[in-house]
């Protein structure tokens, strides 16, 4: 299926006919209540609170948000001109701005309780315009996004990468913004595979990344950052006579001349002398 | 746009970011109107000590009503099982619930329609249109 993103800019992209088909669509209806509910889940509000909405659209999204329970309130946040009038016709809660995530939000710090984007961050790894350089607008966007949470605040982005590269420039901005990051795959290995990055902002609820999906039901956890510490344990330590094995192995490798190997190989030299 | 969400904007100009000026935005020209939304003294309560009540005073009284300059406190609540599905409060005073009521008036239910946001330090201008503000940037400011 063709992506959007490779057609236009997605202000251009979601003009008034678009807007209107993606709005009126069932089946967008139906894909977008169900990642929004999701995303509600893994965010784990208990109290009404002030959630903000990145590309919210015509406010599907926040239509959700809405009517949830317990209900909150929401501030939604769009490029497309044409995408927020139809918002305002269907008359929805949130209030609406017209602004561009990669041009930071302008929010001041510690503004929001939670923060979802429902499939519109991989727009921002778009090179639209001359001189528009992806990386810097996603290191804009989750800076900006990270200042305005408050602390202990959640932010989940469910969104569509184009490949694993996309996937990944996406993550490691966000963990250079100083976020704890995860990401929540959504029946894998499937065409409707839906990918959520959960992002938290540090905290006592949030020391462990993977606490949020605790407790909920068919979660599989892989956990990248256990192998990582596995990998720097395994390393030999330095003047061991393994450390010395691997060394010789390594200069042999180069074609050099190395002493061979013997039972003496690594050891102290007696203090006879 | 509701004063809700003016009192958490700031100018989105990278000049303008460590700059004390860039908030509050100030009206101009603002064209108000009224919208009913449901009352929510929890989601109030959870607000109000993220609030900048001097910037929301001065707001106020550029769209031509006034707040005591004092922030009002309020008895944090602990909310008690809502027995008729309306969120009912333990321990909210009468006074607490007046001060609610009159934050959520102001808050939640008036709206900006029309008008501009002028940013105080470097004077650049956000639209407001039909409620929607404008916050793209040209890009020799961002």
């Amino acid at each position: 299926m063709s992506r959007p993103e490779d057609n236009l800019p997605p202000d251009l992209y979601y003009n008034d006919t678009e807007s209107l088909k993606y709005t009126t669509s069932s089946r967008v209806q139906a894909i977008q209540a169900t990642m929004t509910n999701r995303a509600l889940e893994l965010l784990s509000l208990t109290t009404p609170s002030l959630i903000l909405d990145i590309g919210c659209g015509s406010g599907l999204s926040g239509e959700i948000l809405s009517e949830s329970d317990p209900p909150h309130t929401w501030i939604g946040m769009d490029i497309s001109s044409s995408m927020l009038a139809v918002a305002l016709d269907r008359e929805v809660d949130g209030d609406l701005l017209l602004g561009d995530m990669g041009q930071g939000l302008p929010f001041r710090a510690g503004s929001f309780d939670a923060a979802i984007s429902i499939s519109a961050i991989q727009w921002l790894c778009n090179e639209d315009e001359k001189g528009v350089d992806p990386k810097t607008r996603l290191s804009r966007f989750f800076d900006s996004l990270y200042a305005s949470l408050k602390r202990d605040g959640k932010a989940v982005c469910q969104f569509y990468p184009r490949d694993d590269k996309q996937r990944d420039m996406i993550c490691s901005a966000a963990i250079k913004a100083g976020f704890g990051a995860g990401l929540l795959e959504d029946d894998p290995e499937t065409k409707n595979k839906k990918l959520y990055l959960v992002l938290t902002v540090g905290g006592e609820g949030n020391r462990d990344i993977t606490g949020v999906v605790r407790g909920m039901d068919g979660v599989d956890v892989y956990d990248t950052r256990k192998k990582l510490l596995e990998k720097s344990k395994g390393e030999v330590k330095k003047g061991t006579k393994a450390w010395i094995m691997k060394k010789k192995e390594q200069e042999r490798r180069k074609g050099k001349i190395v002493k061979a190997d013997s039972k003496y190989t690594g050891r102290k030299r007696g203090i006879k002398f | 746009m509701k004063l809700l969400t003016a009192n958490f904007l700031s100018c989105a100009v990278k000049a303008c970011k460590s700059s004390p000026l860039s908030f509050p935005l100030h009206f101009k020209d603002a064209e108000l109107a009224s919208k009913s939304v449901p009352y929510n003294p929890i989601l109030l309560s959870n607000l109000l000590p993220r609030l900048d009540w001097p910037a929301l005073v001065t707001s106020s009284s550029e769209l031509g009503f006034t707040l005591p300059q004092q922030k009002p406190e309020i008895t944090p609540f602990t909310p008690t099982s809502s027995e008729d599905g309306d969120a009912v409060m333990s321990g909210a005073g009468e006074e607490d619930e007046k001060t609610l009521r009159m934050l959520h008036k102001v808050l939640m239910e008036t709206e900006v329609v029309e008008g501009k946001m002028v940013c105080g330090s470097c004077g650049f201008e956000y639209g407001i249109h039909q409620t929607v503000a404008n916050f793209l940037l040209p890009s020799h400011l961002v």
